[in-house]
Formats: structure tokens, C-alpha cells, sequence
């Protein structure tokens, strides 16, 4: 009970200004234990990849507008500016992309990219940060390291750039890292590898993990909590069995519905209706409301409050409060 | 439906038993230029002796990794790119001697993946459906373009005047689809069609290609790397590999035991959807080789737990698996005269 948590979210609103404002997160409250894999789990627009940024304070700083706080481990990430900034991005917490083709330098090796971080952070001799590239890349188990650190990254293939990305992001040992839609660009058999990889690293090094994706299955095979995110806000948080095996919400519902795990040939599939709201305004009532099939009167007045109908599992709907007054 | 058909691609002229598409040995191969005199210096073996059919009515998933050439396989079903050798038989016709590309390309279209890029941004919604009958001296191609918006599921006093940039991703496909259906083609295949759109506006174009394939008696090549969506829309699978088939069948047989390993692998990678049974251990290590020197005899040798000399040596032929005769794989391990020590176990027992 009196551990810090290692992120913790509270009432994070963050709003995109210029020609036309988009309220991408509306709200946000999360708390993440260190050690603890969560997966953000969500469709695009939802926000999930604004959340990481925002974590790593990668948003343009004239065009959007913040509010809210974000500690991590205590330190209130929000009024960090200059050198704690670049401290703390790489050094506490460090990302892998969807794309390691874009995110890694196409002009240095492998290994210099990884030297130059730990060198940067850590304060190594360039001798010593080699040393760490060569183990990092021996842990991701790339083939022939020794080799591979000399090799550039358009070298390399998707699944082996993934790896090298990793072996950069772990590289100066951070408490968190935040991996969006990492193996969403790799294919069937690469991406199995990666995302167990990432769980034994994630448990041999002992970080916190939030792992973005639109795939439950992927969110299955590495979380141990699921978040589900909505139009700028959770509607679902619980351990990865409770929300999988008893989801409570209908867009997750809806969403383990769609995934046609199980779905019948020849039936038709219960699709959610509708697409997702355009956030041009703040929400001010329940934002799948229109979506969705169970709705009340109230849903489309007011926000939805949030419940916590089993220890550790919350859903934001009102369908709660008569699941609750209803003792099963 | 009241639909008639005018053109003579549309009709039926082969009759119910005659496939609606005949691929024998389709190959293609693109070189790779480099260097000062952009001299040929490699060849990608994208598709290379592909042959399957497509009946009447029913609907062929093509699934496999990034670089086993599903996708140039649709495209030269399309006739979007020449065929390098191989031939293709639409409904009795062989493509060159009995008909013309033109005449082929009336009776397939093809939806793609990317939605925007597929679409002219400067034509309303409206027009981009219209052009294929305007082109053809449809009587009333706007007519035809706005039953068909309103048979997608968009409202044409809505939509009609939009411009592509101004829809969402689902709405755009609905447009691709439609489009597609303006020229009443009798086989549309669906490049990846669904992949890019969220799970559950997903489900809902998955219904609507359902509903369109009763209603108008459509035949779908649905290609895709998701499994369960080629499970759920499929009659039979195909799977490639490095540009050949390694199995093909119906869906519910394959799904229920892969005969080839790389099918076994390519189903084993799919995340589990239990937590408390999660994935051990990957079922293949590395990423698939590259098409441009494909490797020996079996192509999936390289990364195959069962692979012996003579997976290297001999290609393997598709053979029938389990007195099935539509289920076919290319495996020496289903081949009892290959020499494959576990072929040899199999025909003992």
C-alpha cells in the first residue's frame, strides 16, 4: 500500500491547438507498480500514443496544452525542462517505435548508436559504452553480435532492426519503458519472437512496461494488467484475465467481439455501429454513447462515473451502479 | 437483385462446374538494377509457378508472410502486371488466345489495402464511382454510382459531393468497394482490404462484403496476413511461402490440422487469447529469407525444425493430405517416396 507507484496519471487532460482543437486525452488517471507490464490497449484516435509521448514530453510544446500531473517514481515529470529533461528521457525512461527504420540514425552503426546513448548518460569511455552495446545486443539475442555492431541499420531486417532498438531503448537500464505498437510492423512469426523477448527482458531487468497496441491478442501475450482506452480516457482497467475473461464494458465487449476469435463462418459479426467521435470538443457525457448498444438517457448527459465492481478492475459506465445495487 | 447484366464478361458462360479463375503456373520475377549502368543484377523470385482455381461463388484466402508474393499474385490475376510465364483462365476463357486483358479486367476488380492512395483526391466520392460506367457509356452512371453508395452504406445526400480526405478510413473503403461493384464484376479480390481499418469498423466492412457476396453471387480472392478474419470470410486457404503454395484447402481442415510446417508455425504465431495459456516459446526463429536468392529444394528448409538433406536437394510437390482431395501441402514429410525420415515412419505406420 505505501509503495510508490512508478507512473502515476492524475486527471491528465492534453489538447492539440491550431487550425481546429483536438481534446486527445480527456482525464486520464493511471497508476502503474514498478515491475508491472501494462498494456494499452485501444483503436487509433484513442490516445494511447499521445499518452506515451506526453510521458516522455515528446509533444510539440507550442501547440499543445497540458494539464494534469504526471509523477514518475515520485518526480513530477510535468515542470522537468532542460538538462533533467534530457537526463531523464533515455536515462529513466527510454521508448521503442513502430517503426526501428525510422527511429534508429541510418548514418551510424548499430553499435556506435548504442555507445553514443550509454556514453551520454552513464559517463562510460567509448571503450567501456562498445562493452555494453556488445552485451546489450548478445541479450536481445541477436546472431553474431560482435558482428552486427558494426552493421547499419538498413543492413538489417525488420525482426533484427526491432531487436537492435530494444537492445538501444535497455541499454542504459531504464525503470520504464514505454513501447508503442513495437512488433505491429513485423510479421506473424517475427512478431511472436519480439513480444517474448520483451516479456523476459522486461522480468530479468525488473522495469515497468507500458506497451501500446490495437491487437488484444498481443496485449494478451505480454500484459499483466489491460487498459482500455477511448476517445481520450479508460474505460476498462483490470488484470489481463479479468478484463479478458469477464469484460465488463460494452466497447470492450465489443472489441473482444470484433477480433473474430472464435467467430462463427456464415454469422454475422457484432460490430460496433459508428466510428469514433472526432474530439473537437471536451466530452461531457459518456463518449461511446452513441456507439453503444445498452445506452441510457443519462449516458448521453453525463460523464460516466467510474466503478470498481472487483479490487483492481474499474470501468467507467453506469451499467455499474445497477450491476452493484443487484447483489449478484 | 434487379440487376441485369448487358456485357457479355458478366455472364455465366462456363457453367456452375467450370472455375471462375484458373491460375496455372503463374511466375514473375523482377529484376534488381544497381550501379552506374543500372545493369540487372539480382532477380526477386516474388511469385514463382503459382497455380490454383477459384470456383464459382466461393471465396479463396491467400495468406502468408510480407515477401511471399500474394500480392503479386493478385495483381497479375488483374492483369495489372504482365505475366512473365504461366496462364490464366477466366470461366473457360484463356487470357491472350480467347479473350484480352480488357475484357478480363471487366470481370475482376480489386480493393486495395490503403484506402486514401487508392482514390483520386480531386473527384468527389461520386464521380470516383461514376468513372468506370461513364467510361463504358453507362446510360446513367451517376444513377448507378448512387445506388451503389446507398448499397455500401453511405447515405448519397450526404457523401455524394465529399472529397476522399473528408471521409474516415472505413468510410473510404465502403467508396473502394463500391467502386469496384460499379463495373458489376464477377470476381473482386481484396488486397489486404480490411487490414488497415480498426477492429471494430473491421467487422462491420466484413459484413458488408458478406452481404454484397450473397446478394450479387460475387467470387472473392480475400487476401490477408489475420488469420481469424481469413477463417471467418473463407471457404478455402491458401498459404505461400517465398513465392510458392505450400498448402491449399478448405478452411476448416487446415484450421483444424496444418499439414505443412510452415502453416503450423504460421498459426502457432498467432497470439493466444488466453492468459493463462500465453505463448512458451516462438515456433520459428529469424525473419523469412530474402525472395531475391530463395533457397534450395524446399524454400522453407532454412527454417524448418523437421528439415533433413533431401529438403534442401528436392522440391517437394503438392500432395493430397489425408484422402482429401481438395487438401493439398508441399511437404516431403506428406511424401512417402521422398526419403524423409519421418515420410518413411508415416507409411509404416
Amino acid at each position: 500500500m505505501t509503495e510508490t507507484p512508478l507512473v502515476e496519471f492524475e486527471d491528465l487532460k492534453v489538447r492539440f491547438t491550431g487550425d481546429r482543437t483536438v481534446h486527445a486525452i480527456n482525464g486520464l488517471s493511471l497508476k502503474l507498480r514498478p515491475g508491472e507490464m501494462l498494456g494499452l490497449l485501444g483503436e487509433s484516435g484513442s490516445g494511447k500514443s499521445v499518452t506515451l509521448k506526453t510521458l516522455l514530453r515528446l509533444l510539440p510544446p507550442k501547440r499543445s496544452e497540458l494539464e494534469g500531473s504526471i509523477r514518475v517514481n515520485g518526480t513530477d515529470i510535468m515542470t522537468l525542462s532542460g538538462r533533467k529533461l534530457a537526463a531523464y528521457r533515455g536515462n529513466d525512461v527510454s521508448m521503442v517505435f513502430q517503426e526501428p527504420a525510422l527511429a534508429l540514425d541510418p548514418v551510424y552503426t548499430v553499435g556506435d548508436q548504442i555507445a553514443e546513448t550509454v556514453m551520454r548518460h552513464k559517463g562510460l569511455s567509448r571503450t567501456a559504452a562498445m562493452d555494453v552495446a556488445l552485451d546489450m545486443l548478445t541479450r536481445v539475442r541477436i546472431p553474431s553480435p560482435e558482428r552486427r555492431l558494426k552493421t547499419y541499420p538498413h543492413e538489417m531486417s525488420g525482426g533484427m532492426r526491432q531487436r537492435a532498438m530494444i537492445a538501444l531503448a535497455l541499454s542504459c537500464r531504464p525503470k520504464l519503458l514505454l513501447a508503442d505498437e513495437p512488433t505491429t510492423a513485423l510479421d506473424a512469426t517475427v512478431q511472436i519472437q519480439i513480444l517474448l523477448l520483451l516479456r523476459e527482458l522486461q522480468k530479468e531487468f525488473g522495469m515497468g512496461v507500458i506497451f501500446v497496441t490495437h491487437d488484444i491478442g498481443v496485449a494478451v501475450e505480454v500484459s499483466d494488467r489491460i487498459a482500455v482506452m477511448y476517445a481520450g480516457n479508460l474505460v476498462e482497467t483490470g488484470t489481463t484475465s479479468d478484463v479478458i475473461k469477464n469484460p465488463r464494458h460494452p466497447y470492450t465487449r465489443g472489441l473482444l467481439a470484433a477480433n473474430l476469435h472464435g467467430a462463427v463462418k456464415g454469422q454475422r459479426l457484432d460490430a460496433i455501429p459508428g466510428s469514433p467521435p472526432a474530439l473537437e470538443e471536451a466530452p461531457t457525457a459518456c463518449s461511446f454513447a452513441p456507439r453503444c448498444p445498452l445506452a441510457r438517457p443519462e449516458c448521453h448527459t453525463s460523464l460516466p462515473p467510474v466503478f470498481e465492481p472487483e479490487p483492481g478492475h474499474t470501468v467507467a459506465c453506469v451499467l455499474e451502479r445497477e450491476a452493484a445495487s443487484i447483489p449478484a | 437483385m434487379s440487376k441485369t447484366d448487358t456485357s457479355t464478361a458478366s455472364g455465366d458462360r462456363g457453367g456452375p462446374n467450370q472455375p471462375l479463375i484458373i491460375a496455372r503456373n503463374l511466375k514473375k520475377h523482377f529484376p534488381v538494377r544497381s550501379g552506374l549502368l543500372n545493369r540487372k543484377t539480382a532477380t526477386v523470385h516474388a511469385v514463382d509457378g503459382v497455380s490454383f482455381e477459384v470456383k464459382k461463388g466461393e471465396t479463396l484466402g491467400i495468406v502468408g508472410e510480407s515477401g511471399c508474393g500474394k500480392s503479386t499474385t493478385a495483381r497479375l490475376l488483374i492483369g495489372l502486371i504482365e505475366l512473365d510465364d504461366g496462364s490464366i483462365i477466366f470461366d473457360g476463357d484463356a487470357l491472350g488466345s480467347d479473350i484480352r486483358l480488357k475484357e478480363l479486367q471487366r470481370g475482376v476488380q480489386m480493393v486495395f489495402q490503403d484506402s486514401y492512395a487508392s482514390l483520386n483526391p480531386r473527384l468527389t466520392i461520386l464521380d470516383s464511382i461514376a468513372f468506370g460506367p461513364k467510361i463504358h457509356d453507362h446510360a446513367d452512371p451517376t444513377g448507378i454510382a448512387r445506388s451503389l453508395m446507398r448499397r455500401v452504406g453511405l447515405d448519397p445526400n450526404r457523401f455524394a459531393h465529399r472529397y476522399p480526405h473528408e471521409l474516415s478510413g472505413g468510410q473510404r473503403q465502403r467508396v473502394n468497394i463500391a467502386r469496384a461493384l460499379a463495373m458489376s464484376p464477377r470476381l473482386v479480390i481484396l488486397d489486404e482490404a480490411v487490414s488497415a481499418l480498426d477492429k471494430s469498423v473491421e467487422a462491420q466492412v466484413l459484413n458488408l462484403l458478406s452481404d454484397l457476396r450473397d446478394e450479387l453471387g460475387l467470387t472473392y480472392v480475400f487476401i490477408s496476413h489475420d488469420l481469424n478474419v481469413v477463417r471467418y470470410i473463407s471457404d478455402r486457404v491458401l498459404v505461400m511461402y517465398l513465392g510458392e503454395v505450400v498448402e491449399v484447402g478448405p478452411v476448416e481442415a487446415i484450421y483444424r490440422e496444418q499439414a505443412h510446417p510452415y502453416t503450423a508455425s504460421l498459426f502457432a504465431a498467432m497470439p493466444s487469447m488466453d492468459p493463462d495459456n500465453r505463448t512458451e516459446e516462438p515456433p520459428l526463429a529469424g525473419d523469412p529469407p530474402n525472395p531475391i536468392n530463395p533457397p534450395s529444394g524446399c524454400r522453407f528448409h532454412t527454417r524448418c525444425r523437421f528439415a533433413e538433406t533431401v529438403c534442401s536437394k528436392t522440391k517437394p510437390k503438392l500432395s493430397i493430405i489425408a484422402g482429401d482431395e481438395e487438401h493439398l501441402a508441399a511437404c516431403h514429410m506428406r511424401d512417402a517416396a521422398s526419403g524423409h525420415s519421418m515420410a518413411l515412419k508415416e507409411a509404416a505406420e
